[in-house]
């Protein structure tokens, strides 16, 4: 990390900082745009020229969007089922990947798994959805938090990550523990757990986010405000409120991707060397 | 009971193996149980519809090969299948080229890259409806930036979402704002060029061209390899963002094949129509990654091929 060209502010390293910052700037001036529109008053939204900076800020886009739909419920359902299907990805992948790698199970039952779970990596969503659909509605789980959950409580993706990194753990550390006459769970949750913990929290965190944005199967297994996520609701004010308020829209828009940003900020440094090391190794 | 010490050590054997197997069964099984319900078994019952004419009110019975022929004769399936063609021809390249261009940028040893590495990445945290939404307003003819920052270089630009030629312009525009996770896999696999022999080429005198050309792209073909299959299959399921920008409009100029599907499934409630649009993206979808792999002898390198000769 401490090469000469750290210290130096060569012609190269000048060019290298400007580019990074026009890329910058092209990913953060939409967001800065939607920031600020949501703190402007409806006629300045529409007027012409564009203004950047509000000229009366106000805050009353935020409750007002907040009161035009339900949004608290929102909040509510989103983090519900978030938490269950992230949590619940997480944990199967977890101790999937752990018999794939450490269990001295029969050959075929390993690879009968390993099988299905390749395949499920490649069947787009698309093809699932009508079926799904099917099977909720006659289950009368249609609307309901275990309809919106259990499709989604599994991973091939997470389960895959996970397999291809416990490759790479040392087999020696988790071979002492066995003579030391470690079970199965305690050689799982004492040694390969905390030694799997970058790629376990980059399962969690990828997890966490597709679940939160997830629009397409939430939008088609729910029908009402009372059960109805962020994504759907958002997309709901705005056919609602449509072109009329689009202050409101943009506060709506903050409200679903703050967290996630705050999250992200967090867990950074995380994600970004987990899928480096994941990536590289797999 | 206690197993005792002077059984034969075949016996012994014989019962840890099935202890070992049940425990396998006991960790896997939840994964195993939750694919084939909810993705593999699915994906068979799809097949089954595509055949049949099944909808929430019929029984089902199958009809044979109808759905597939009435779909090939349908002016907008054809018209979808065009839109998601020329998206994926376009988008995907262009997003691969790009986001190799942010990877090299962000592989510079240079103070405060960690920061960048992260900005970089947040749009494809953040993706989804919302962002949709806001790209709904940046496009936006009259009020959006685009075309006032256009404005401000006296150019008029169109009106974006309106505008049959330029929605799917739009579109991919949009994707590449979103690169982020094909430029942090192409950003791995440069971390994993080793330095001495960008500094061997330095010293024979490889320009900077020559060593992108004859040194880090031979090398990173099999990241490149693995971010084009999965950018072939994402830009073939595309969906959410053209269903909340365009909605497949402006008359049909963004009915992406998933737009098209999801009209039928959940719009007009034929579901055994839809699952045979379905099936037809799949098989899309695999054979399309088919070619991929099947191509790759020509021009991906791999590690161990090079220590062979």
């Amino acid at each position: 990390m401490h090469s000469k060209s750290t210290s130096a502010f060569s012609l190269a390293s000048v060019l290298a900082y400007l580019g990074l910052a026009i890329v910058v700037a092209i990913i953060g001036l939409p967001l800065l745009w939607m920031v600020l529109a949501s703190f402007k008053e409806s006629a300045e939204i529409y007027q012409i020229p564009v203004t950047w900076i509000p000229q009366r800020p106000t805050l009353m886009n935020y409750p007002d969007a907040w009161n035009a739909v339900p949004f608290a419920t929102y909040f509510r359902n989103s983090i519900f089922t978030t938490a269950c299907a992230a949590g619940s990805k997480v944990l199967l992948a977890i101790s999937c990947a752990y018999a794939l790698v450490y269990v001295k199970a029969p050959k075929r039952l390993k690879d009968v798994t390993f099988l299905v779970i390749l395949t499920a990596l490649m069947v787009p969503a698309q093809v699932t959805i009508v079926p799904n659909y099917i099977t909720m509605s006659h289950l009368d789980w249609v609307n309901t938090y275990q309809g919106i959950i259990l499709p989604n409580a599994a991973t091939a993706f997470g389960t895959f990550m996970l397999r291809q990194y416990y490759m790479g753990l040392p087999h020696e550390v988790i071979e002492a523990a066995e003579m030391d006459g470690a079970t199965h769970m305690q050689r799982l949750w004492l040694v390969v757990v905390p030694m799997a913990q970058p790629a376990i929290v980059t399962v969690g965190i990828f997890a966490v986010v597709s679940e939160w944005n997830d629009f397409l199967w939430p939008m088609i297994v729910t029908n009402s405000n009372d059960m109805r996520t962020l994504p759907i609701g958002l997309f709901g004010l705005f056919q609602t409120e449509g072109m009329q308020n689009w202050g409101i829209i943009m506060a709506g828009t903050v409200f679903v991707v703050l967290p996630v940003i705050v999250l992200f900020i967090r867990t950074q440094k995380w994600i970004v060397d987990g899928i480096a090391a994941g990536a590289v190794r797999g | 009971m206690a197993v005792s010490t002077e059984a034969p050590k075949r016996k012994q054997a014989g019962w840890q193996a099935r202890t070992e197997a049940v425990h396998a069964y006991i960790f896997m099984s939840p994964v195993i149980l939750g694919l084939l319900l909810f993705t593999l078994g699915p994906m068979i019952i799809s097949l089954a519809l595509s055949f049949s004419d099944y909808n929430l009110l019929n029984d089902f019975k199958l009809i044979g090969i109808g759905n597939y022929t009435k779909l090939l004769q349908e002016e907008l399936f054809w018209q979808s299948l065009k839109i998601s063609a020329i998206y994926s021809v376009v988008s995907v390249p262009l997003g691969l080229v790009i986001s190799l261009f942010l990877a090299i940028l962000l592989n510079k040893k240079i103070r405060g890259i960690y920061v960048f590495r992260s900005m970089y990445y947040l749009p494809t945290v953040i993706s989804g409806v919302g962002v949709a939404m806001l790209w709904k307003w940046i496009f936006n003819g009259k009020h959006g930036i685009i075309n006032n920052l256009l404005g401000m270089l006296s150019i008029k630009g169109p009106n974006w979402l309106l505008d049959e030629q330029w929605a799917l312009v739009a579109l991919i525009i949009t994707s590449v704002w979103g690169v982020g996770g094909t430029m942090l896999i192409f950003l791995a696999g440069l971390q994993g060029i080793p330095y001495e022999l960008m500094e061997a080429a330095e010293i024979d005198g490889a320009n900077r061209w020559s060593q992108f050309r004859h040194i880090t792209l031979p090398l990173l073909s099999n990241v490149t390899f693995f971010n084009l299959v999965l950018g072939i299959i994402g830009a073939l399921q595309y969906f959410t963002d053209a269903f909340v920008i365009t909605g497949g409009g402006p008359n049909n100029a963004t009915l992406f094949i998933a737009v098209y599907l999801w009209r039928h499934a959940f719009q007009f409630l034929n579901f055994g129509y839809a699952a045979a649009i379905s099936w037809v993206l799949f098989l899309i979808v695999m054979l399309l990654t088919l070619l991929v792999f099947r191509s790759s002898p020509l021009w991906v390198f791999y590690e161990s091929e090079r220590k062979v000769k």
